[in-house]
């Protein structure tokens, strides 16, 4: 990246460079719909507000419904299982697909453009697919000869988180897939030649170089992956809508089904506040933490 | 991004590389790799073979056994719903989102990259903020000023904040190309005394041609997939997009489960076509920006 004002500048002189003024529009739509929202939210946690009529000034009583509600701290926990399950399944299988796309060859070319068909559905398609096709009744797991595997996943308080955390993998797993593959590409190939003159093994040559080499890909990939997970909230809605009973409702979507369904607007903004806070404090940390620069999207999980 | 980091990452789709030997057979890499590609494509295989059969196939035939009488009725169905209205409006909203931040997300960036008044410096921190900001948090203000400027249900009410959110990510894609040109390329531009509206017209936007296509993608993929500003933000079928009405289809269609698999194969049709002729430039697209 190389700086911008360079000294063929100074014989403009007075010359200050483009009208500040264009970023205006810019400016304006962005802190209009994203940051005056996030003022908004803890105003509004503060008022009483069905959605239609106005909203009524109620001081701290959102918060201390919520803070007490115990409701409140399972859709914590559970978003935090939920991210931590993401990154403990995505990374893993993504690093490895990612190493093992990065080889040259046609088979692997073709199967790579296979494996990047999920991020290519929307959140909603692929919640309905499994949805229907973990259908207890008409669904892929209705075939007899699955056995033990026929039941009812998604019914279940014991398995739906699980099959909740694979369904979220199966849709970002490609993302994270094609960064490691990016990644691996770019580890010099000499080291691999010397190693090998070494003696050293397959297995060898991943711990000890191919690893290490892609810690920056594993810094970036799990930012998306930690950040992005707090944000999942039209599959798991599309796909469980928090069931059964609290066992899939993470934070995102106890926060749209207290507003829009239970038509509490106030309460629903304490919560959607406590959700911004837990975004921004993860962001920091992890920005702190790994070094890596830029706060990346959230796009991920809209 | 830099340019050279994203030539870099399309190089992912380069076919074939330099001549070397061949790897060395890796034997449990391949049979992970084959038995993710099972994982992947069986869902896949079966939303499509689902959406071809009968309902009363559906029922009786194996769940994995391609269709014994396909049929297209399924879509024909999906049709009689209203399909070619929420395709168009998934495209009004995705053209409209993503012409609106390139269009103000090229002026702020070029601003950003050339202006010397530190305020125009600061305000890059501003739109980086953006990219912690969760969007469901900021929902329910949304809906509040959306309903309060008369907007509720129209599809512009989806548009404005879903340009918005992508204005980050876009700022952040152009300042990082534009500050990869030469300086001399814009003054010699002034010089020849071309205001900044021109140099703007004619010189930074073709210029920009391969960030532009880069973030048009890249948001156009969001944009269109995206389900929960149309959720909060709009109601009738006037102005429903596709990803909703997958969702409200599921309830009119209860238990014809062919014909909901024949609405989501319909409802990726466009992205799939588009990644089939565009392979490269959308991998490019979805990985720009996120570093390396």
């Amino acid at each position: 990246m190389s700086a911008s004002n360079n000294s063929h500048d100074a014989r403009t002189g007075t010359n200050a460079g483009p009208s500040p003024w264009f970023i205006a529009p810019a400016l304006v739509l962005f802190v209009v719909f994203a940051i005056v929202p996030l003022f908004g939210a803890v105003i509004l946690s503060l008022t009483k507000w069905d959605g239609l009529g106005s909203p009524e000034w109620t001081g701290m009583t959102n918060w201390r419904a919520v803070l007490t509600d115990p409701v409140t701290w399972t859709t914590i926990r559970l978003s935090l299982i939920v991210m931590v399950g993401s990154w403990v399944v995505q990374t893993p299988l993504s690093l490895l697909l990612g190493v093992w796309a990065a080889r040259e060859g046609r088979t692997r070319a073709v199967v790579t453009t296979v494996y990047f068909l999920p991020l290519l559905l929307s959140s909603a398609a692929v919640g309905l697919t499994f949805k229907n096709l973990l259908d207890p009744n008409f669904g892929m797991t209705a075939m007899q000869w699955l056995g033990p595997l026929s039941r009812n996943w998604l019914g279940d308080r014991g398995t739906v988180l699980t099959v909740v955390i694979f369904i979220v993998a199966w849709h970002f797993v490609p993302l994270h897939t094609l960064l490691y593959q990016a990644g691996a590409r770019q580890v010099p190939k000499s080291l691999y030649e010397a190693a090998s003159c070494d003696g050293a093994g397959g297995l060898r040559m991943f711990f000890q170089i191919t690893l290490p080499q892609l810690k920056y890909t594993i810094v970036t990939s799990s930012t998306l992956m930690l950040v992005g997970s707090l944000t999942y909230f039209d599959l798991i809605f599309v796909l469980t809508a928090g069931g059964p009973g609290y066992a899939t409702r993470i934070l995102p979507l106890h926060m749209y089904l207290t507003g829009f369904q239970a038509a509490d607007m106030g309460r629903a903004s304490a919560i959607a506040t406590l959700l911004a806070t837990l975004g921004l404090m993860l962001s920091l940390t992890l920005t702190r933490v790994t070094g890596f620069t830029r706060m990346e999207s959230q796009q991920e999980g809209i | 991004m830099s340019a050279a980091a994203l030539a870099q990452i399309s190089e992912i789709s380069a076919r074939d590389a330099p001549r070397r030997r061949r790897p060395r057979l890796n034997i449990p890499g391949g049979m992970g790799a084959l038995l993710w590609l099972l994982v992947v494509v069986v869902p896949i295989y079966w939303v499509v073979i689902t959406s071809l059969r009968t309902q009363q196939n559906f029922f009786t035939d194996g769940a994995l056994v391609p269709p014994s009488d396909p049929t297209l009725e399924n879509y024909a169905l999906v049709f009689e719903k209203g399909f070619a209205r929420f395709f168009l409006n998934s495209i009004i909203v995705t053209v409209g989102a993503v012409g609106l931040t390139i269009a103000v997300g090229l002026m702020a960036a070029y601003t950003i990259v050339r202006s010397k008044r530190p305020l125009a410096k600061r305000s890059l921190s501003v739109f980086l903020l953006g990219l912690a900001i969760p969007a469901q948090s900021a929902i329910i203000p949304i809906f509040y000023m959306i309903t309060r400027m008369r907007l509720y249900d129209t599809l512009l009410a989806v548009i404005l904040p879903s340009a918005a959110f992508a204005i980050p990510i876009t700022v952040l894609i152009f300042t990082n190309y534009l500050r990869d040109i030469p300086g001399e390329l814009f003054e010699s531009m002034r010089l020849d005394g071309a205001t900044e509206g021109q140099i703007l017209h004619r010189l930074v936007l073709p210029l920009c041609v391969p960030a532009i296509s880069t973030t048009a993608i890249y948001n156009g993929v969001n944009v269109w997939n995206n389900f929960l500003f149309p959720l909060v933000l709009t109601q009738s079928p006037r102005s429903r997009v596709l990803p909703l009405a997958l969702w409200t289809f599921q309830g009119e269609l209860t238990i014809n489960v062919p014909a909901m698999m024949a609405a989501i194969v319909l409802s990726a049709l466009p992205i799939l076509t588009l990644y089939v002729l565009g392979r490269r430039q959308l991998i490019a697209g979805m990985t720009a920006g996120f570093g390396k």
